[in-house]
C-alpha cells in the first residue's frame, strides 16, 4: 500500500526565500492515490525533478510533510522508503547475469533462495526477459537493460511505489511504443502506485490515468489526458499540451462578453456575470486549433481572417491567420480545401474558454472535467 | 549561389557511406535531408561544407569546381546537434566571433549582432555567458552565430533534437521565416518526417547512403517512389499489408476480400503490398467503399492532441492516427474502417504502382 501525500509542501534552494520565484516548489497539497498510474509533466526547470527527489527521499523538503500512508517520511532515507526508482539510463550490474541482477534486491534482504527463484522467474515472465536470464547483462540492448531496471523494482514485494524519471530516453524510437505498452500492462497487473516524470506530453498521456502538470513550481492542473486537452485549467496547460498549443488572446470586458481591438466576442450571461465579480483585468480567451470552425463559404456571422501561411503537414494543415491583428492557428483536415485569401471562422461555444489570471473560469460545477469514456 | 553534387561517393577504410549522390541545390532554397540514423546525412553535409573530401564525384558552387577547396575557403556556416558555444565568451561575443575573424568593422559588428539577436529573441541575454542560459537559448546563440555572417550555405545537423517539443515547434517556424528573406542555401538534416513536413521546402530522402527521392515536401509525401520512401516519410509509419490482386478483387493476407474499383482494376493481377496511412483509417465509416475490420486494441498512445492507436487481428496489425484524446484498454475489441480508395499499391520489388493522389475514384 502506498498513498503519497505531499502536505503543505514547499521547497527552496535559497537560504532566505522571500518571493514566490525563490521557491522551486511553491506551497502545494497533493495526493497520489494508492495504485494509480500518474505522470508529473512539465518543461525543464519547472520543479518536477525537485519534487521527484523529495518523494524518493534524496531531498528533504524545506516546508511541509511527505506522508506515505499517513506516516511522515521527511527524514527517512531513500533505501528505507519502499520505493523503487527507474532512471533515464539503465542502472544494472554489467558483471552479473540478468537473473542475478533481478535477484540482487531480494538477496540483499536475505530472502530465502527458493523464494528468490520463484519471484525472479515470475517477474522475468511478465517483462519477457525469461530467454535472457542466463545471459550476461553487459551485452544487452538499451530496452532490455531498462526492463531489468524495472524488474529490479518489481521483484521486491515490499515495494509499493515506483518512480520513473524519463525512462525511455535511451530507447530506440521504434521500440518505445512496445515498452510503453509493457509499462501499462505492468501497472494493470501489479497493485503499485506509479509516478512517471517527464517533459514529453506523449510519454505522460500514454502512460498515465491522471497527469499533474507542473509550471513554475506549482501543479497547475491534475487531470486526465482528455481533460488537459479539452479543458486546460491554466493557460500554460493550453499552451504546453497539444501541437500546436491553444490559441490564447488577451481581451477586455465588454457588455456582451469580451473584446480585443474592434472584435467583439459574445459570451453566455452567466460567464459575463462571473467575470464582473472578478477584480483582475488579466483576461484571456483560449481555443484550440482543432476546435475552430472553418466555413467553406463567406459567412456574415463568422469572423473574417487573413490567411498568412499554410503549413501542410500531410495528415492535416495548420492555417496561420490574423484576426483583427491577432494571430491564430487553425487545424484543417487533409480532405478540406484551403480557402484563398480570406478565411471565415467561428468559435464553437463549447470550446471557447475564458482565463482570468491564467486560470480557467468555470461557470458551473458540472462542466468541470469532461466525463470519461 | 547554387550547389551541385555530381556522382558523389564517399568511403572510409573500405566502408561506404555515400554512393551515387546527385543533387542540385538552388539559390535561396530550403532543403531538408530526411533519413534514419546512419543514413549518411552528416557525411553528406560534411562534404558540402568541405570538412571531408568525396572519394569520387565533383562538387560545384556557382558552376565552379570546389571539390578540393577546404572549409575555411568556402563561405559556410554549420549548426550542430550539441549546443556548441565558447563558454568563456558572452553571448554577444559568441555571435560576433565569425565577424571578428572576417575583420568586420566594429560598428558593423554591433549592428549585425543586434539584428541577429533580435530575430532569434536572445537580445536580453547578450551580456550573459552561454552556460547561464537554458538549452533553447544556448541553441539560439549557436544559430545566431551561424546566421550572423552572410554565409552562402548554412548547414543544420539535427539542431533541435536535444530540445523539448515546444521549443522545437517555435524554433522550427522561426527558422523557416528566417530563410524566406535570404538568398543563402539552407540544408537541414533530420530523422523526423513531421519536422521535414513542417519546414517545407525541398525534401531529399536518404537511405543507406543513397538518395531515394527528392522534391517538394508535400509532393514526395503524397507520391513516394517506393515503399522505403513512404516508410521514411510517414510518422507513425504507413501500414503495409501483403495481399493479392485478382481479376475482380483484392485479398489481404488470405483473410479480407473487397472488389476492385476503377483504379485498382487497371493493375495487372498478382501479389502486391498495400499501404494505408495511419491518418486515413477511421473509427467510423466515411465512404461506401470503406472496409470494416474487427481488431483488438494493443495500445493507445496519446500525443496530447492526437491518439495513435495500435490495433491487431490474427493476420496483421495497424496503426491509426486520430485527432483528439481517445482512451481504450489493452485488449478491447474495436472496429476500424479502412478506405480502399486511399490505398498505396507497391509491387514485389517495392516500387510504387499507385498512390491515392493519382487515383480518380476519390
Amino acid at each position: 500500500m502506498a498513498e503519497i501525500h505531499l502536505k503543505s509542501l514547499a521547497h527552496s534552494y535559497s537560504k532566505n526565500p522571500s518571493k514566490p520565484s525563490d521557491y522551486a516548489i511553491r506551497e502545494m497539497d497533493h495526493v497520489w492515490e494508492h495504485g494509480g498510474a500518474y505522470a508529473l509533466l512539465g518543461p525543464s526547470g519547472c520543479g518536477k525533478s525537485t519534487l521527484l527527489n523529495i518523494m524518493s527521499g534524496l531531498l528533504s523538503p524545506a516546508n511541509g510533510q511527505v506522508l506515505f500512508d499517513g506516516v511522515e517520511v521527511n527524514h527517512i532515507p531513500p533505501e528505507d522508503r519502499n520505493i523503487a526508482q527507474v532512471f533515464q539510463f539503465p542502472v544494472i550490474y554489467d558483471s552479473m547475469t540478468v537473473f542475478d541482477n533481478l535477484a540482487f534486491p531480494l538477496r540483499n534482504m536475505k530472502t530465502p533462495e527458493v523464494k528468490v527463484q520463484s519471484r525472479v522467474h515470475e517477474i522475468a515472465e511478465v517483462l519477457e526477459l525469461t530467454p535472457l536470464l542466463k545471459r550476461n547483462a553487459s551485452n544487452l540492448t538499451a530496452d532490455e537493460k531498462q526492463k531489468i531496471s524495472m524488474g529490479r523494482g518489481l521483484v521486491r514485494s515490499d515495494v509499493s511505489a515506483i518512480l520513473f524519471d524519463e525512462p525511455l530516453t535511451v530507447i530506440d524510437p521504434q521500440l518505445k511504443w512496445k515498452l510503453r505498452r509493457k509499462l501499462k500492462q505492468i501497472h494493470e497487473q501489479f497493485n503499485i502506485t506509479m509516478v512517471y516524470v517527464t517533459h514529453d506530453q506523449l510519454e505522460a498521456s500514454t502512460f498515465a490515468e491522471k497527469i499533474a502538470v507542473m509550471y513554475e513550481g506549482q501543479i497547475v492542473q491534475f487531470g486526465t489526458p482528455r481533460e488537459l486537452f479539452e479543458r486546460p485549467n491554466h493557460s500554460f496547460v493550453g499552451y504546453f499540451i497539444g501541437s500546436p498549443g491553444m490559441n490564447l488572446i488577451e481581451v477586455q470586458r465588454s457588455s456582451l462578453g469580451v473584446k480585443f481591438n474592434n472584435t467583439q466576442i459574445n459570451l453566455e450571461p452567466e460567464m459575463i456575470k462571473l467575470l464582473a465579480q472578478m477584480p483582475s483585468n488579466n483576461l484571456k480567451i483560449g481555443i484550440r486549433p482543432e476546435f475552430i470552425h472553418v466555413w467553406d463559404e463567406p459567412n456574415i456571422d463568422a469572423y473574417c481572417c487573413d490567411l498568412i501561411h499554410v503549413e501542410d503537414l500531410g495528415t492535416y494543415k495548420i492555417l496561420n491567420l490574423t484576426l483583427d491583428g491577432q494571430q491564430l492557428k487553425v487545424r484543417l483536415d487533409e480532405d478540406r480545401n484551403v480557402p484563398k485569401g480570406k478565411v471565415y471562422i467561428s468559435f464553437p461555444e463549447q470550446w471557447l474558454l475564458v482565463y482570468v489570471d491564467e486560470f480557467l473560469v468555470d461557470t458551473s460545477a458540472e462542466t468541470k472535467g469532461v466525463p470519461h469514456e | 549561389m547554387s550547389l551541385v553534387l555530381e556522382n558523389i561517393g564517399y568511403a572510409v577504410d573500405g566502408e561506404t557511406y555515400l554512393s551515387d549522390v546527385n543533387l542540385k541545390l538552388e539559390p535561396g532554397s530550403f532543403n531538408v535531408l530526411l533519413g534514419r540514423t546512419l543514413a549518411g546525412k552528416t557525411s553528406l553535409m560534411r562534404l558540402m561544407a568541405g570538412l571531408d573530401k568525396p572519394t569520387s564525384g565533383r562538387i560545384y558552387m556557382d558552376g565552379q569546381d570546389v571539390t578540393n577547396i577546404v572549409v575555411q575557403e568556402r563561405n559556410i556556416s554549420m549548426v550542430y546537434q550539441q549546443f556548441i558555444n565558447y563558454p568563456n565568451l558572452t553571448v554577444r561575443e559568441n555571435i560576433a566571433s565569425p565577424l571578428r575573424i572576417a575583420k568586420t568593422k566594429e560598428s558593423e559588428i554591433t549592428k549585425r549582432v543586434n539584428e541577429t539577436a533580435a530575430i532569434l529573441q536572445i537580445e536580453p541575454y547578450l551580456d550573459r555567458y552561454p552556460l547561464e542560459l537554458s538549452g533553447g537559448q544556448q541553441q539560439r546563440t549557436s544559430m545566431a552565430r551561424a546566421l550572423v555572417k552572410d554565409a552562402s550555405i548554412i548547414l543544420f545537423d539535427e539542431p533541435l533534437v536535444n530540445l523539448d517539443y515546444k521549443l522545437r515547434e517555435e524554433l522550427r517556424s522561426e527558422l523557416r521565416d528566417l530563410f524566406t528573406e535570404r538568398n543563402a542555401i539552407a540544408v537541414y538534416a533530420t530523422t523526423e518526417p513531421n519536422e521535414a513536413m513542417a519546414l517545407g521546402g525541398v525534401t531529399t530522402l536518404l537511405h543507406e547512403g543513397r538518395i531515394i527521392q527528392s522534391g517538394p515536401a508535400t509532393q514526395v509525401y503524397r507520391n513516394p517512389v517506393n515503399v522505403e520512401a513512404s516508410k521514411l516519410f510517414s510518422e507513425p509509419a504507413i501500414n503495409l499489408i501483403p495481399g493479392r490482386l485478382s481479376e475482380n478483387e483484392v485479398t489481404f493476407d488470405e483473410s479480407v476480400h473487397f472488389p476492385l474499383d476503377h483504379d485498382l482494376s487497371k493493375i495487372k493481377p498478382g501479389n502486391y503490398t498495400f499501404g494505408v496511412l495511419p491518418s486515413h483509417i477511421g473509427l467510423v465509416p466515411n465512404h461506401d467503399d470503406d472496409l470494416e475490420l474487427s481488431m483488438r486494441m494493443q495500445l493507445a498512445e496519446i500525443s496530447g492532441s492526437e491518439t495513435y492507436m495500435h490495433v491487431v487481428n490474427d493476420h496483421f496489425d495497424l496503426i491509426l492516427q486520430v485527432s483528439g484524446v481517445i482512451s481504450y484498454h489493452i485488449g478491447d475489441p474495436i472496429k476500424v474502417y479502412l478506405p480502399t480508395h486511399k490505398l498505396f499499391v507497391f509491387d514485389q520489388a517495392g516500387n510504387t504502382i499507385q498512390t491515392p493522389s493519382q487515383r480518380i475514384t476519390r
